[in-house]
């Protein structure tokens, strides 16, 4: 019924068909060339001091996409430091929006930016499209000290490429409700044993409150417990080899673990970041929130009304005294293969992100979690205290939360697919209360099945 | 034959046709570029496979064969026909009954309720989406509520059994102000003789809604249909929105236009969704066809 709106949409796509086809034939082309640069074993030649120096005088113009409001003034840092060089930042749109117009933009072969902001999730879909430019030459594995293992590991390449600089983290702990949980006589839960008893606890003295609410629109807290419960589910082995875990041992506990909670009624599935999901909230309906360090910030702005009565810690552990986490979320700055200046473009990409000054500015301007040591062990940062969680300093539960993330979580080049076969498989059976251990042997299956049509070979 | 012998009156006319392909021309230009060659590039595309491993190479028809025998399309396909079936006589019947209740010139404050009723064709679907999603909150919605209230049992709008009815209803909402309009349209171009013919002939207001004002509808009609066919089998914009609220019921398949930009964006397979967009195209061209057919040959 939608017909002009649909017509609009429909010549939108054709018209993206359409410009991604003007460029089919120099596609080819670049692929050619990554392989024979980058997409070999063999490590590209450092560029000499001289040639980045003399680069970094010369008059140039980047242009930058981000979805950060605001970034202009980190991005004059960097201008002021390099007066030759300026920066033209374009909001190209949220993650999603962002990467399809990068992927028309490279298809076209014209239009892409220098630098562009990537989540982690999706770095190795454009790096094995051969659309980003290896950072090493540019001398940025001498950053790798700078920034904490589990996000540099995330945007290393497995020979070793460095294909983007990390911007923000999001290591996951639980927001919990003070007030309901002192009401109730509960206590934080240290383990999921726990966490289970007080979910049964809490549901049974009040029917209208959950310990927690978990999400089926979505497989990022999934993806996050799967990482805390140590489950390596996507794996690089070679160029067209990948294995795919997500139906193991580790992972079948987890689904039963949650499903079972959701079968009894204790937990509720509400889809997130829905109007329903704000309401419920500010109205304590649930007594958590499993969520990244980006959360507690985002929660202090859309449940106002609750201010004050919200604590953090830790994620519940598997295995009591333990300290693991997952992580949820977080981006890169990463450098387009097409760039005309690739020195500028990676010296901006890097100094944006490990800048002390700039790298700052971006906890306290665009409020991201630091990927960066020195911010998560700098007083300033950690020992804020804020009145939305009764004065804690939430920045230091995340700073050691972060340091508990295990290291060698890796991604495939089609999260897209697995993230969207997860609702329809994993998701779906935890919402229609089904059983959980046949939805993972269903993602598990389709992964695979969508894998190998794009010519990986797949072991388990 | 040269030049010269050509009559002047044949070279005006050359003339006037060339003027005519001048003032056509922004239009081919633009239909050119922005319908015939997408078109014709997208078909070029489905005729081809690209793997992130083995890069692109000429398939044939072999897109076309997988589409034939996808499930997940012929469902969406399915579903969508079904909701054509019920969604549409409900949203034409409530578009002419407006129209025909305005155009008697009855109604108090004409202006102000036709505006009212057109207005939600003009609310930017985001706009819709939160609104709607509000509505249909299974916890703090109004409707719920509402039941909790008088002691009913609160409907799921959002589950399974009730989604289509639920994606019907925003539909029918959305458009049948814009139904409405091409209708009241219509009905304002009837010349008033026939009214007064009729009236000598008898006819009280309702003979002469059936009588005269129908049938001089049907052209009207038939666009406003036709629109909903293609429409339809078009549907995309209400079950993304609802989407978010029910992933779980609403699947990347759902409609068949949901399931293309699925493939296209999600799986980045823009080769099979081009194909996919072809055979969807030639079921509403079928479709569309088969409805005029119908209605011609019941004028006739």
């Amino acid at each position: 019924m939608t017909l002009p709106r649909m017509r609009w949409l429909a010549v939108g796509a054709a018209a993206a068909l359409f410009l991604a086809g003007c460029a089919g034939g120099t596609t080819g082309g670049t692929t050619g060339g990554t392989t024979g640069g980058t997409g070999g074993e063999g490590k590209p030649a450092a560029i000499s001091q001289a040639d980045i120096h003399k680069a970094m005088k010369t008059p140039t113009e980047l242009t930058f996409w981000t979805w950060l409001p605001d970034i202009d003034k980190e991005v004059a840092l960097f201008e002021k430091k390099y007066p030759a060089i300026s920066v033209k930042v374009i909001n190209a749109g949220n993650s999603q929006a962002e990467y399809t117009k990068l992927r028309t933009a490279l298809k076209a072969g014209s239009g892409a930016p220098d630098v562009v902001q990537i989540e982690y999730q999706h770095i190795p879909g454009f790096a094995i499209t051969g659309s980003l430019l290896d950072l090493r030459p540019y001398g940025a594995e001498a950053l790798k000290d700078r920034f904490v293992d589990w996000a540099w590991g995330q945007v290393s390449g497995r020979n070793g490429e460095v294909w983007a600089i990390p911007q923000d983290t999001g290591p996951m702990g639980m927001l919990y409700r003070k007030d309901i949980f002192d009401k109730h006589g509960i206590e934080p839960p240290k383990t999921w044993d726990e966490f289970a008893a007080a979910a049964r606890k809490l549901h049974a003295a009040d029917p209208g409150v959950y310990l927690t609410n978990f999400p089926t629109n979505h497989n990022s807290i999934w993806t996050g417990l799967m990482w805390q419960a140590g489950v390596k589910p996507f794996q690089m082995k070679g160029a067209d080899q990948i294995s795919v875990d997500v139906a193991g041992e580790t992972s079948k506990k987890l689904a039963s673990y949650w499903s079972g909670l959701v079968k009894e009624g204790v937990v509720s599935t509400d889809a997130d970041f829905s109007d329903q999901w704000f309401q419920a909230l500010n109205k304590g309906r649930y007594a958590t929130w499993l969520t990244a360090a980006w959360g507690p910030l985002f929660l202090s702005t859309s449940a106002k009304e609750t201010r004050g009565k919200w604590r953090v810690a830790p994620l519940p552990q598997w295995t009591a005294g333990e300290q693991k986490s997952g992580n949820w979320g977080g981006s890169t700055s990463a450098v387009v293969k097409t760039t005309k200046n690739p020195i500028a473009a990676a010296k901006f990409a890097e100094f944006l992100n490990s800048d002390p000054e700039s790298a700052r500015m971006l906890t306290t301007l665009q409020f991201l979690y630091p990927p960066t040591k020195a911010l998560l062990s700098d007083p300033a940062f950690v020992e804020q205290k804020s009145d939305f969680y009764g004065g804690q300093q939430v920045n230091k539960v995340f700073a050691d939360i972060s340091g508990t993330v295990p290291t060698d979580f890796a991604w495939l080049p089609f999260m897209d697919q697995i993230n969207n076969d997860w609702n329809e498989t994993v998701g779906k059976s935890l919402a229609d209360k089904t059983d959980p251990a046949a939805g993972l042997d269903q993602w598990q299956q389709t992964i695979t099945t969508y894998a190998e049509k794009q010519g990986f070979k797949v072991a388990r | 034959m040269s030049v010269m012998t050509v009559p002047p009156s044949r070279r005006a006319s050359a003339r006037r046709d060339r003027a005519g392909y001048l003032f056509v021309a922004p239009f081919l230009i633009m239909f050119v570029a922005m319908l015939v060659a997408p078109l014709a590039y997208a078909g070029y595309l489905s005729l081809f496979r690209e793997q992130l491993i083995g890069g692109v190479r000429f398939a044939g028809l072999d897109n076309y064969i997988q589409a034939l025998s996808d499930e997940r399309l012929l469902d969406g396909v399915l579903r969508v026909s079904r909701f054509f079936l019920v969604q549409v006589p409900i949203m034409l019947v409530l578009a002419l009954l407006f129209a025909l209740a305005l155009d008697s010139g009855a109604m108090l404050l004409s202006r102000v309720i036709r505006l009212g009723i057109f207005v939600p064709y003009a609310v930017p679907g985001v706009i819709a989406a939160l609104m709607w999603s509000y509505l249909y909150g299974p916890q703090f919605g109004p409707i719920t509520q509402l039941a909790e209230a008088l002691g009913l049992p609160a409907p799921n709008l959002l589950s399974s059994d009730l989604m289509l009815g639920s994606v019907a209803n925003i539909v029918t909402w959305e458009f049948t102000g814009y139904n409405m309009i091409i209708l009241y349209a219509a009905l304002r171009a009837i010349p008033t003789e026939l009214y007064e013919a009729a009236a000598v002939d008898g006819a009280g207001a309702w003979r002469i809604a059936w009588s005269v004002k129908i049938p001089a509808l049907r052209p009207a009609l038939l666009m406003a249909l036709i629109f909903s066919v293609i429409g339809s089998f078009q549907l995309f914009n209400e079950p993304a929105l609802l989407q978010r609220l029910a992933p779980n019921v609403i699947d990347s398949a759902y409609t068949p236009n949901l399931y293309t930009y699925s493939l296209a964006f999600v799986s980045q397979d823009i080769n099979y969704a081009a194909a996919v967009s072809f055979l969807l195209g030639l079921v509403i061209v079928v479709v569309s066809y088969t409805v005029q057919l119908a209605v011609a040959r019941r004028r006739r």
